[in-house]
């Protein structure tokens, strides 16, 4: 075991922190779930990029850093430790770039990278429809082939997609076998969201902000890539026809693993945390809120410990696999926990509209996304405690 | 950074897995309780010992891992015994293996250098032929209760319980600030029933006759060395906790896909499986704070007292949780003696409470985060 930072380490940190302290924007932007604070977090992601700081642990070639998976872990800590903004780039370099460094050719890793990691390009995720949520299997929206004109016809819904409506690209299932059912048949598309064939609809979420959008594809015309800008331009597939499937859940587990939520975004929730029990302590508090804190703290902790052990597994040659569902289930939770102690220490001004309350509303929505808890928690007895699916 | 036991760390803790396997079944553990009826079967007549076990590991040198080389031991650190601890707790080994070899050499190895019967001690550990307990005490001497805490509590948690005091060869007695070293049999023992027969355990009370000649330790040293002590007691404990919790969550996979209702396996429900993933996933979160606690520990980080009262909050919620979970899935079988379960889940409430419980380590972590 050795739990201390190496010297070129420690020198990336530095290097981090003294960059973000002093650009990071204060006071913090607006939420980048409207369409002004969106504006704001694009410039955002613009200066991130211009110093190499957007997607550290990528190649120098596509706008990163080449840092370790360690050095990611520091960058990140970093990052939420002086409260830097959300990334509204996060679908794109998190959950969609993983897969093409995985299945993209390289004619795709070299136009799409680069102008994502410089938010060029901005994508949003396209799982969900209204009748395939859980059951993403239950894809209706459809490709079809037009060998004529030489490329696929989308038609169909996706929905719930986040920032859909400040997006430029979408990526998402489509199914391009009619005859086929379930998880075959399906096929990795990525996709312009202008032009014609193309509606998206932006509304409201929970906490108010239209974070959301649904995606209306009307005989949307994709050529087939010649491996030039001018058709990957307008979009294109990952992987193989019929094989969307496999190359999605390439991306599932990005999500629910390392890459989505690093702890130091939950150790610097815990911080802000303790600070505030502090500050209430003048007005008397209670054994059992301090222990709430303590308790609260602890998990955040416990949450960084394991990803370690994860990251150390990651380097030495060990998938995480089906482990990464207890991560997924673990740091929601432990969103909605450190929420539920700030607000409760908050008392009566729990109820304003402030950053705890509008933190717990998005907490609450992490048991729900990249797949429910309920569906993590199957995939945890199946896959890893090894109980009969059936 | 590397957050992993070493090659040789994995290589230790797989062979004391199997030892203990071979030596430290249910049969044995059952031949520890002194009273064959509430253990559900065994001869009866135990003293909270399995034998075999405690003969097995002195003789691969376990109980002097963490001695001193000067006295024959291994000169290895808590991160080398905890992940021991965690095969100790998976087997349900009831012999004082974290007292001995963890909690008696860190009181023994703060008194060697100026005491020898410390080093005389530290050697006969490591040769295996002495077990001994360790029991951070109320001073108050006419405690009877054993549950009473002073002043020292936000520290240490104390009690006047000693587990198979009777097999013991010399219980370290550490009150708020001295040390004493006393036999057993000077000791007025009073056998109380803990629920876990395989503890086998007394009450007494602190004999009024201690002084120089029992003390190996006064004043700050003393202080200093119970807490290093009590730090470790709490994280064996710890690394126990979460070993018996595998061994029942194992238990319990086991039987949801050999069991079936409604002509299915009962581990085929789905509130069969959230039951469980829900116990296994406190017991992961759990362990890398043990396994972190011990690298502070042997590394002597001034936040090693935090880090294991966070790594035994956690284990004690996660075997209790995973107790709970397992009980439930098992349905009435676990509910009889004549299964082995209660076994482990017996220990593991046991456990839970020893050396500070969820609150008083929660405690801990809120006094030193908030300054209260
Ligand atoms: C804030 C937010 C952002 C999102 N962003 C995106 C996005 O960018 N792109 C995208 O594609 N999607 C997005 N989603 C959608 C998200 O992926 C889905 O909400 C999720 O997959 C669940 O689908 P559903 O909402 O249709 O619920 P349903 O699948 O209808 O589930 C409803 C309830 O039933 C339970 N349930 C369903 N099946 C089972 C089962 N087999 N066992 C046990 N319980 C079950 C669920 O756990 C849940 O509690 C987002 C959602 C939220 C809340």
């Amino acid at each position: 075991m050795d739990l201390t930072w190496s010297e070129s380490e420690e020198a990336f940190r530095t290097e981090a922190r003294s960059w973000l302290e002093s650009n990071v924007p204060t006071p913090s932007l607006p939420s980048g779930d409207t369409k002004e604070g969106f504006a704001l977090h694009l410039e955002w992601e613009h200066r991130l990029a211009a110093d190499q700081w957007a997607v550290v642990s990528w190649p120098k070639a596509f706008g990163g850093r080449d840092a370790s998976l360690w050095e990611w872990l520091i960058f990140e800590e970093e990052y939420y430790r002086v409260g830097g903004p959300q990334r509204v780039t996060q679908n794109g370099i998190f959950l969609l770039a993983p897969t093409i460094f995985e299945f993209g050719t390289a004619a795709q890793q070299d136009y799409y990278l680069p102008r994502m990691s410089s938010a060029v390009d901005l994508w949003c995720q396209g799982w969900s429809e209204p009748n395939a949520g859980s059951d993403l299997a239950a894809v209706r929206s459809k490709a079809t082939r037009d060998e004529a004109a030489g490329g696929w016809r989308l038609s169909g819904q996706k929905t719930w997609t986040t920032r859909g409506a400040f997006c430029n690209y979408l990526f998402g299932l489509f199914r391009t076998d009619p005859e086929s059912e379930r998880h075959k048949g399906m096929t990795y598309f990525m996709v312009p969201l202008e032009g014609d064939g193309v509606t998206v609809r932006g509304f409201g979420r929970l906490d108010g902000d239209e974070g959301f959008a649904e995606v209306f594809f009307d005989d949307l015309f994709i050529p087939d890539d010649d491996g030039t800008p001018d058709t990957m331009v307008r979009g294109g597939i990952l992987g193989e026809v019929n094989q969307g499937w496999g190359v999605a859940m390439a991306t599932t587990s990005s999500e629910r693993g390392l890459t989505l939520r690093s702890p130091g975004r939950f150790q610097a929730t815990a911080t802000r945390l303790v600070d505030l029990a502090r500050e209430r302590m003048g007005d008397g508090l209670s054994q059992q809120m301090a222990d709430a804190v303590a308790d609260a703290w602890i998990d955040a902790e416990a949450y960084s410990l394991f990803t370690l052990s994860d990251v150390t597994g990651v380097v030495e040659g060990v998938s995480m696999g089906a482990r990464s569902s207890y991560n997924k289930i673990f740091w929601s939770e432990l969103d909605v926990r450190l929420h539920e102690v700030a607000l409760d220490l908050l008392g009566a001004e729990a109820e304003l509209d402030g950053p705890w309350m509008k933190g717990y509303q998005f907490a609450l929505s992490g048991p729900i996304y990249a797949g429910t808890n309920e569906i993590q928690r199957n995939i945890v007895a199946e896959r890893v405690l090894g109980l009969p699916r059936k | 950074m590397r957050f992993a036991l070493t090659e040789d760390q994995v290589e230790f803790r797989a062979v004391v897995r199997g030892l203990l396997a071979d030596t430290c079944g249910p049969d044995e553990l059952r031949a520890a309780w002194p009273d064959a009826e509430t253990a559900g079967g065994g001869p009866g007549g135990g003293n909270g010992r399995v034998p075999g076990a405690w003969s097995a590991l002195a003789e691969m040198g376990v109980l002097g891992i963490m001695v001193p080389e000067a006295q024959g031991g291994l000169a290895m650190t808590e991160e080398d015994l905890i992940p021991l601890l965690l095969e100790a707790g998976w087997a349900g080994l009831p012999d004082p293996l974290a007292a001995t070899a963890g909690v008696a050499v860190t009181l023994l190895r703060h008194a060697s250098s100026s005491e020898p019967r410390a080093q005389e001690l530290l050697a006969q550990i490591a040769t295996g032929e002495i077990s001994l307990g360790c029991v951070f005490a109320n001073s108050s001497r006419s405690n009877s209760t054993g549950l009473e805490s002073t002043e020292s509590a936000s520290v240490v948690a104390v009690s006047n319980f000693v587990p198979a005091a009777t097999s013991l060869d010399q219980i370290l007695l550490c009150l708020d600030d001295s040390v004493h070293l006393v036999d057993p049999a000077s000791l007025h023992l009073e056998r109380v029933q803990s629920v876990d027969g395989a503890r086998d355990l007394f009450h007494f009370v602190v004999p009024a006759e201690l002084g120089e000649s029992t003390a190996l330790l006064t004043g700050a040293a003393a202080q200093a060395a119970t807490l290093a002590a009590f730090d470790f007691a709490a994280l064996g404990a710890a690394a126990e906790l979460i070993g018996l919790s595998r061994r029942m969550l194992e238990m319990t996979i086991l039987y949801a896909t050999e069991r079936k209702q409604f002509g299915v396996q009962i581990g085929s429900f789905q509130a069969v499986k959230h039951h469980l993933t829900n116990a296994s996933l406190a017991v992961e979160f759990a362990e890398p704070l043990v396994l972190r606690a011990a690298n502070s520990l042997a590394l002597g980080n001034p936040q090693a007292s935090l880090h294991v009262s966070m790594a035994k909050a956690k284990a004690s919620a996660a075997a209790k949780g995973a107790a709970a979970a397992s009980l439930q899935v098992h349905g009435a079988i676990g509910y009889t003696v004549e299964y082995d379960l209660h076994l482990y889940m017996k220990r593991s409430w046991a456990l839970a409470g020893e050396f500070g419980d969820v609150e008083f380590h929660r405690r801990r972590v809120s006094a030193e985060l908030l300054a209260i």
